[in-house]
């Protein structure tokens, strides 16, 4: 069901798990949106990680967006922005988008494969 | 592009570039007339008229990262395709507004497809960007306020969990409505 109700429940519940979390380190994890990551699945790729964030209750996680970085054709481009540094990992497809998640924002080992290198 | 709201993505971020606080996406499906058109106006910085004759000159862009900028150019060769066209209007210090529109039953035209995507990608990632989307079928219509949901919220709004339902919700709504999706 989708009524109003609900939604105020979610709040609550959402309210009372961020509570518990409250000075937990930040991960920024920021998606490409510019037209090149669009035609190439950034809003697939958005989709994917804000439902695996709400699903593993990653709450010290924080999704943004930024425009074109100059790497059309490896986009979707999805940066991680932990405590200890900064990846830029190309061609994010949902699927590596959770493998991100999981390996290297919630386990702190980067996948090399997919970084991109200056 | 492999389907309309994916333009209307690309649209919404070119709003947010501007500096809108608010972005009002109408979609309006008329069947009898076989008209498929599409609004974005927002109440961003807006432009001189110099600037508005060449944003859909895809060897115009603003940004520095690279030298082309084909969002609205592929958008207007898509509605030009399908007996259509898009228009601009734009005033410094008021906004834009975008148009664009297509044969409602025009074989080259991409599909609407997921608006209830769009529109929660939108919502993610910016903070403080209001939208008002409207989805009329014919005579009858879908309407959703980000404000109505952020009053209701209670600055949980940009939470995935909460994202994540009004997704479901704005699908479910699209699919009650019978329209394009």
């Amino acid at each position: 069901m989708k009524t109003v109700e609900d939604l105020r429940k979610l709040r609550e519940e959402v309210r009372q798990m961020t509570k518990l979390r409250e000075g937990e380190a930040e991960v920024r994890v920021v998606v490409g949106m510019g037209t090149c990551g669009i035609a190439a699945g950034a809003r697939e790729t958005l989709g994917a990680l804000v439902q695996e964030i709400a699903e593993q209750g990653l709450l010290s996680v924080v999704v943004t967006q930024t425009g074109c970085l100059g790497l059309c054709e490896r986009e979707p481009i999805v940066e991680v922005n932990a405590p200890d540094g900064r990846t830029l990992y190309a061609r994010v497809t949902p699927e590596r988008a959770r493998r991100i998640l999981r390996q290297h924002v919630q386990g702190g080992v980067a996948i090399e494969d997919w970084v991109i290198r200056n | 592009m492999e389907e309309l709201a994916l333009h209307i993505l690309d649209l919404a971020q070119n709003c947010i570039a501007a500096g809108a606080s608010e972005i009002a996406i109408t979609i309006i499906e008329d069947r009898a007339a076989n008209r498929l058109t599409i609004t974005v106006a927002d109440d961003g910085r807006g432009m001189e008229p110099e600037m508005l004759q060449s944003v859909t000159d895809p060897f115009f862009t603003t940004r520095t990262t690279r030298r082309v900028g084909l969002g609205l150019p592929l958008l207007q060769a898509a509605a030009e395709l399908c007996a259509g066209g898009l228009t601009i209007v734009s005033t410094v210090g008021r906004g834009t507004t975008v148009r664009v529109e297509f044969a409602h039953d025009h074989i080259d035209r991409a599909p609407l497809g997921s608006m209830a995507d769009t529109l929660a990608a939108i919502l993610a990632v910016n903070f403080e960007v209001e939208v008002v989307y409207r989805h009329e079928v014919d005579d009858r219509a879908f309407v959703f306020d980000s404000r109505e949901l952020r009053e209701i919220c209670e600055g949980t709004m940009q939470h995935p969990k909460i994202i994540l339902w009004l997704k479901e919700y704005i699908a479910l709504q699209e699919r009650l409505l019978g329209g394009e999706q």
